[in-house]
């Protein structure tokens, strides 16, 4: 076990490596000059060095890649005029845009896409499995095929769409919210929450379709097997059978797929956020892609690879835990 | 008294029937056996008497104990006074839940007990069961018993509740000779000890035999014969009891006359590499084949016998240049195995579903090899092989699933033969067939064999059928080779203990030998 945790972490490092290395090079092949940019009109080339200088980037590419790494682990010192800068670790260094440090950018965007991924994985998981356990119980033929056609429904519409939809159907029309903004829950908990409302379910819609489908089957999977005969010839109540048996041989599936879908939302739900004005992780990188905004992309990236790097292994052991077949070694 | 009286069963899924008017009756104690193939409503008869059928129509009565569970709610017997022990006891059991909180479970929902006398029952009768070490083994996963703990792990289950009657269908199916042995062994002990009967439905005469006290034969969904085991085994009266009987392989007659030596196995071994777990140290490989050498004359039957896990798939595989030997030389006809082609050996598959490629027409597969070999247009070649194998040439262009498993294998055989090779290796060619398929399947390789005078390699866990085929017989244990030599000898006058052992296990379907047999097992255990 100690074993497998340290192998996991070296492979975790080594992956983050190999991103940041990737996003460095790619980002040099792009052929505009980001300090021309922050220097503006009526740049002199002193006035040019001397931002060079402050953004790091006068020095070769290989080096300033030493440099960043440096920061990461140890900090480091931004000239600044005659002052220096110092820059705490892990530094990620100054956003080009905003001379903000990326630290700081990241940390105050996170809680919003946490609580847009946390909340929609929620939703999404409840109804899932719900629509699910109702088909694949088959009790019902209609509401089988019900759910079905919905399963099918949310697998095709993009989620744009359902965006759309729920905001002209429920702040224009029925004008039952308001149009979404963020408000942090420490401010108004009520508040916040009926601002995510709409987004949450725009997420959820999809997301539940594949947990209905994936519950479905794997009911119907489990129900089939030997050891459900087994434990109907013992006299086990079909109650049991179905909660304790079917459903957890059911969901061990789900609960790979939902720490791996809590990453990919937090970090991956641009068209949301954008249409649902949240200031999340997403936005944040499509701004910065869009500014040659460089140290604020490799800080997105790194978090990406973080949250779901971290994510896999949390799912791994939590599927160690679930399953006593598995083994982790 | 009479605990169990069915009457007039039948058993219809759609227009289908299962089970057809079938009528018998079992005493307080007694044991029944229930034989037939597969098809014959054996199990849909067992899984009736709990009211397991989900979708099929029961009509008639099963009296169990003044009770007609066709119309009573079965659920207050199942487990309670009815407790079934299943087939595959790799899938029978929960996989999430440990084996004693599985008994503990039944124990607790049928009499009410505290979690702790539960648990108390279930290292009890895990106990019974020869379970070693139970109050610990009592918190092992499924997955981490043996085959044949598992089986007695369900065995436990069964007799948690003291039921009074124990169906078991098919309870060794999926197991070794010497293992089913023990299982059968215990079924009997449980019986003596218990109090409880025993329905014992089985497709193998050999394992009623020797456990039921009255036997029911069973086709097409009714009883062809009953009486007691002696009578029905030992003097069928209908045709078709006459029949399975005449299907349970004899010893062979033939005589033999060793030829060359055609193909050389020499010190051959096979390691399979095993990943490091945790440690630095690199495990120890499997030797699934550890040190085998023999010949295979021209002409002879050369039978491999060995349990599960004792490598013989490796070897068949090997002799035919399948899977390359870690070490050690395999030559035909003096030359290295892995240059020869097609026309020397040829391999003939355990499961046939699954060796021929589904997409294909049977045809195109048996023609395949002969493509190989050159062969411009080979259907004319295909339809005779058809035909030599007993099927009709129309069968060419179906596919092997609108074909039986008797039909599949004779398939295997024919394409085995398309290119006239000089040495046949078979894998297990006959044990997922029916009994009268199996002996229809034999005495074709046997008639080919002698028309085409080719050499076999008939590997097998089956002792009876090796008996019946070979001139000569290997046993295998741990990846070697402990016994080999003529048929006759090897079964008459075992040298080695563990081919005593596994010819002890055996079942012979004649009663008072199968007694003895039993008897023989627990005096040396």
């Amino acid at each position: 076990m100690t074993g497998y945790l340290i192998r996991r972490i070296g492979g975790a490092l080594l992956v983050l490596f190999f991103l940041t290395t990737l996003v460095y090079g790619l980002f040099y092949l792009a052929p505009s000059d980001p300090a021309i940019l922050t220097c503006g009109k009526g740049c002199t080339p002193e006035r040019l060095a001397d931002v060079r200088a402050a953004m790091g980037v006068d020095d070769p590419i290989p080096v300033q890649y030493w440099h960043f790494l440096e920061g990461l682990v140890a900090g480091r010192d931004y000239p600044a005029g005659p002052d220096v800068r110092h820059c705490p670790a892990p530094c990620l260094g100054y956003s080009f845009e905003t001379d903000q440090p990326v630290t700081t950018l990241l940390l105050d965007r996170i809680p919003v896409s946490f609580a847009l991924a946390l909340g929609a994985e929620v939703l999404s998981l409840v109804f899932g499995i719900g629509a699910g356990m109702l088909a694949g119980l088959r009790r019902f033929r209609i509401l089988d095929r019900v759910v079905n056609a919905l399963i099918l429904a949310g697998y095709a519409v993009p989620v744009f769409l359902v965006g759309l939809l729920l905001l002209l159907l429920f702040c224009v029309h029925l004008q039952w919210l308001p149009f979404p903004t963020y408000v942090p829950l420490t401010t108004d908990p009520l508040l916040w929450a009926q601002n995510l409302l709409l987004p949450w379910v725009s997420l959820a819609i999809i997301q539940a379709a594949v947990y209905a489908r994936l519950t479905r089957s794997g009911i119907q999977e489990t129900l089939a097997e030997d050891h459900i005969r087994t434990a109907r010839a013992y006299g086990i109540p079909e109650r049991r059978i179905l909660w304790r048996r079917a459903l957890r041989g059911a969901l061990l599936p789900l609960v790979t797929l939902t720490a791996i879908d809590i990453a990919g939302i937090m970090t991956g739900a641009v068209l949301t956020e954008t249409m649902f004005g949240l200031p999340g992780v997403g936005q944040l990188l499509v701004g910065a892609v869009r500014q040659i905004d460089l140290p604020v992309v490799v800080g997105v990236t790194l978090l990406t690879g973080l949250i779901i790097v971290v994510a896999n292994a949390a799912a791994d052991l939590l599927y160690a835990a679930v399953d006593p077949r598995v083994q982790l070694r | 008294m009479t605990l169990l009286q069915v009457t007039d069963l039948r058993i219809c899924f759609g227009d289908k029937r299962a089970v057809d008017g079938l009528s018998f009756s079992l005493e307080a104690g007694g044991s029944l056996g229930i034989v037939g193939e597969s098809g014959s409503g054996k199990s849909a008869t067992a899984l009736a008497l709990l009211g397991l059928h989900q979708s099929a129509v029961v009509t008639g009565s099963i009296d169990f104990d003044g009770t007609d569970l066709v119309t009573a709610d079965p659920r207050p017997f199942r487990g309670a006074r009815i407790a079934m022990v299943f087939q595959e006891p790799l899938t029978a059991l929960n996989p999430f839940q440990t084996v004693g909180d599985q008994i503990a479970e039944v124990y607790r929902l049928h009499t009410g007990a505290s979690r702790r006398a539960a648990r108390a029952r279930a290292v009890e009768v895990l106990g019974q069961v020869h379970i070693p070490d139970p109050a610990r083994r009592a918190s092992a996963y499924p997955h981490q018993f043996s085959g044949g703990m598992r089986q007695r792990a369900l065995i436990a289950m069964a007799i948690a509740c003291r039921p009074r009657l124990i169906v078991a269908d098919e309870p060794t199916t999926a197991l070794d000779v010497t293992v089913q042995a023990q299982i059968l062994d215990l079924l009997d002990e449980v019986r003596a000890r218990t109090g409880a009967a025993l329905l014992l439905i089985s497709h193998d005469l050999g394992v009623v035999a020797g456990s039921a006290e009255s036997v029911v034969v069973m086709r097409d969904g009714r009883a062809v014969e009953s009486g007691t085991t002696e009578q029905v085994l030992l003097a069928p009266r209908h045709e078709y009891t006459r029949a399975l009987l005449a299907a349970v392989p004899k010893p062979g007659t033939r005589s033999f006359e060793p030829g060359e030596p055609l193909l050389r196995l020499h010190d051959v071994r096979k390691h399979f590499p095993q990943p490091r777990r945790g440690s630095l140290r690199k495990p120890p490989p499997i030797r699934a084949v550890d040190g085998v050498s023999l010949d295979v004359c021209a002409g002879e039957t050369l039978g491999i016998v060995g349990e599960s896990g004792t490598g013989k798939t490796t070897l068949a595989r090997m002799m035919v240049g399948l899977v390359p030997p870690t070490s050690g030389s395999i030559t035909f006809d003096g030359v290295d195995i892995a240059r020869r082609r097609g026309r020397s050996v040829q391999m003939v598959f355990q499961d046939p579903l699954s060796s021929l490629n589904p997409r294909r027409s049977i045809g195109e597969s048996i023609a395949d090899p002969l493509r190989l070999a050159g062969v411009r247009d080979p259907r004319a070649r295909v339809v005779a092989l058809l035909d030599r194998v007993g099927l009709a040439a129309s069968e060419y262009d179906r596919y092997p699933h609108q074909l039986s498993g008797g039909m599949r294998q004779r398939v295997g055989i024919a394409r085995a033969l398309a290119p006239a090779p000089r040495l046949i290796v078979c894998d297990e060619p006959v044990s997922s067939l029916d009994v009268t398929t199996q002996a229809q399947v034999l005495a074709l390789i046997e008639e080919l064999r002698e028309e085409l005078g080719f050499a076999l390699v008939f590997v097998s866990h089956d002792l009876a059928v090796l008996r019946q085929i070979a001139d000569r017989v290997a046993v295998l244990k741990d990846g070697a080779v402990v016994e080999i030599g003529k048929t006759s000898e090897v079964y008459e006058q075992p040298r080695h203990a563990y081919t005593k052992e596994l010819l002890a296990a055996v079942p012979v379907t004649d009663p008072a030998e199968a007694r003895r047999l039993r008897a023989l097992r627990s005096a040396t255990n």
